[in-house]
């Protein structure tokens, strides 16, 4: 007779404890889901600020777009009083000088890489290592008041005249150097970018290099090759598309900056054979003329912030893609 | 003595090793010594600029001695202190739903990779972009508008540190709190937010150092203030803009005041990132 009743609130008790059990289940799966949806949605944000990005620079772009098309492109002309625009003197004025700045930063960057992976003391490795990381995180800024200040007046000391007596004697580049030597122009804005990019290109070369297993260098090694050898026939194969990656990383930065260029392209809109003249990129005529541009001019502006960033765009995915491989080979 | 085989095969090898050795070893020392020399010239002219009126007057008027910097810094630091408000639960949230449920979710991918094109878009882009949603609707530029677009840049870092910080947590921690069960948003924050907790605030930190020196997204959306202000919806004066402004000036006054202003700003960003590294380095045994 106890027992029966013992029994049945037992049961009862363990009825309860299920329904308890499953209560808390319940909640915590509820709650598993809203934080779920919670934490997406956070991460959509960036989403839609990439996208907010590129539908708003397209919209305040349009009337620029709509009044020379496509041609917007290659029109050599910035004629701000008589409204007629065109992009090609700062694309042009972008890649060049992006395009100088790699030509420098690449090779020194490759070889600061090799130094720190191969040749490097050990007990040296890390402070340079962390030498090169802290300049990269030095303001852009900082690169422009020094090209401003220092290197300009340098270059048009002793830089331009002897790029011009030598390079400048040469057939065919020969125009490229000619002109007035005021320090300031395309090259100058290269080789300052080429500064500000060539610690972040190292330091992303670094990396790869040293993602290559020790028993690939090491056989190398064995086989009894030359530092040299193993860093060209073994680690640079290897580490081959995170190199371009790297690289490619670099070309974004040196596309889209715009403190290390404004200070020193010259800000001016012609399109000139040398390249000692003054020019213009896409990033520093934002800054300079956005202040004081109004409708259709910043319209026109607009649609070189948005060729700018479709630019980059591009860019970077690549660099991106190139990237994810070489880290998935990691795996091998 | 060995063989060597072909001596003359071997003494090219070895000729092309000690060029592309001393390549290596001369690229150093040019890279070492051009970025030395930056920093030496940024202390020269920083320090001599460097007085106490900096910090305790507004900027002066064009072509008039003294003044300082205190609007542009206390500027600065609201901008950049409400960015980082801002940015930190956005960054980690998103951090988090990358490392929890990223490994097979499309939208994870798809965010992973926008995130790593936001971190290198360029920063004046940005600028643009706020200007239109914000500056341009509300018809004036404000303190507001510049965190919004410093955020826009602090907000990837954040999300790639915290993914990358969450993924070095040891699984075994995660299986033992799914194990005691625990439901998946405790685990996520309870347990791996906090085991990674460190590199978290490393990432934040090198988020704060990133935006601290960016000049090209307030341009046009904080813009500049000659005078003291802490109104958030106002133009509000900024150490990188002033920077930049002053340098670009004829007046000596100003670029002396603009050598003082980035030598501050270089030795903030340093400092953060060294202070970043010694924390990481000392919570998170590699």
């Amino acid at each position: 007779m106890t027992s029966g009743a013992a029994m049945s609130v037992e049961s009862q008790r363990s009825a309860d404890d299920v329904a308890r059990v499953e209560a808390v289940a319940r909640r915590q799966r509820w709650q598993d889901f809203l934080f779920h949806k919670v934490t997406m949605v956070f991460s959509l944000l960036v989403l839609a600020a990439l996208t907010g990005i590129i539908i708003s620079l397209f919209i305040n772009a349009w009337p620029a777009f709509q009044k020379f098309g496509v041609g917007f492109i290659w029109r050599v002309e910035w004629d701000i009083v008589n409204e007629e625009f065109g992009a090609a003197i700062a694309i042009v004025g972008t890649l060049l000088s992006a395009s100088i700045a790699l030509l420098i930063a690449v090779p020194l960057s490759f070889g600061i890489a090799l130094f720190l992976t191969e040749t490097c003391p050990t007990w040296l490795r890390r402070p340079l290592g962390t030498a090169v990381e802290l300049l990269a995180a030095v303001p852009s800024i900082i690169y422009g008041m020094f090209g401003l200040f220092i290197f300009a007046p340098l270059f048009a000391e002793y830089g331009q005249p002897a790029l011009q007596s030598t390079l400048g004697q040469m057939p065919l580049i020969a125009p490229l150097f000619g002109g007035a030597m005021n320090g300031i122009g395309i090259l100058a804005a290269g080789i300052v970018l080429s500064f500000m990019v060539l610690p972040f290109i190292a330091a992303v070369m670094r990396d790869v290099f040293e993602i290559v297993p020790p028993i690939l260098r090491e056989s190398a090694y064995g086989l009894g090759c030359t530092t040299w050898e193993v860093v060209r026939r073994v680690v640079l194969p290897y580490t081959q598309k995170g190199v371009i990656g790297g690289v490619m990383l670099g070309l974004g930065r040196a596309l889209g900056e715009t403190m290390a260029v404004t200070f020193v392209i010259g800000n001016s809109q012609r399109l000139s054979a040398s390249l000692f003249s003054p020019g213009t990129s896409i990033a520093s005529t934002l800054a300079n003329e956005f202040g004081e541009a109004a409708d259709f001019h910043l319209s026109t502006l607009f649609a070189l912030g948005f060729l700018l960033f479709v630019i980059t765009f591009v860019v970077l995915a690549l660099a991106k893609l190139l990237i994810v491989r070489t880290e998935k080979a990691k795996g091998v | 003595m060995m063989d060597i085989g072909n001596p003359s095969l071997y003494r090219r090898r070895k000729a092309v090793n000690a060029i592309g050795l001393t390549w290596s070893m001369a690229a150093m020392v040019l890279g070492l010594t051009v970025l030395l020399w930056i920093l030496f010239v940024l202390f020269k002219n920083g320090l001599a600029a460097l007085d106490w009126n900096m910090f305790t007057q507004s900027t002066p008027a064009p072509g008039s001695e003294g003044g300082g910097l205190l609007n542009a810094i206390v500027g600065s630091l609201m901008i950049v202190g409400f960015t980082v408000l801002v940015a930190t639960p956005i960054g980690i949230f998103a951090g988090v739903y990358l490392a929890e449920y990223g490994d097979r979710s499309r939208t994870a991918e798809v965010t992973r990779f926008v995130t790593d094109i936001m971190l290198s878009a360029p920063s004046i882009v940005l600028g643009l972009f706020v200007y239109a949603v914000l500056v341009a609707q509300v018809k004036h530029f404000s303190g507001w508008a510049g965190s919004f677009a410093l955020a826009l840049i602090a907000v990837p870092v954040v999300v790639r540190t915290t993914e990358n910080m969450l993924r070095l947590v040891p699984g075994s921690l995660r299986e033992a709190a799914f194990a005691l069960g625990a439901p998946r948003w405790k685990v996520a924050t309870f347990v791996t937010l906090r085991a990674a907790r460190s590199g978290v605030v490393t990432g934040l930190l090198l988020a704060i150092a990133r935006i601290s020196g960016e000049t090209a997204p307030l341009l046009f959306t904080a813009l500049n203030n000659q005078f003291f202000s802490t109104d958030m919806n106002q133009p509000m004066a900024n150490l990188p803009v002033v920077i930049f402004q002053f340098a670009m000036s004829p007046y000596d006054n100003w670029i002396r005041l603009a050598w003082g202003g980035a030598l501050l700003i270089t030795l903030a960003v340093l400092v953060i990132n060294i202070v970043a590294r010694v924390f990481f380095r000392e919570k998170v045994p590699s």
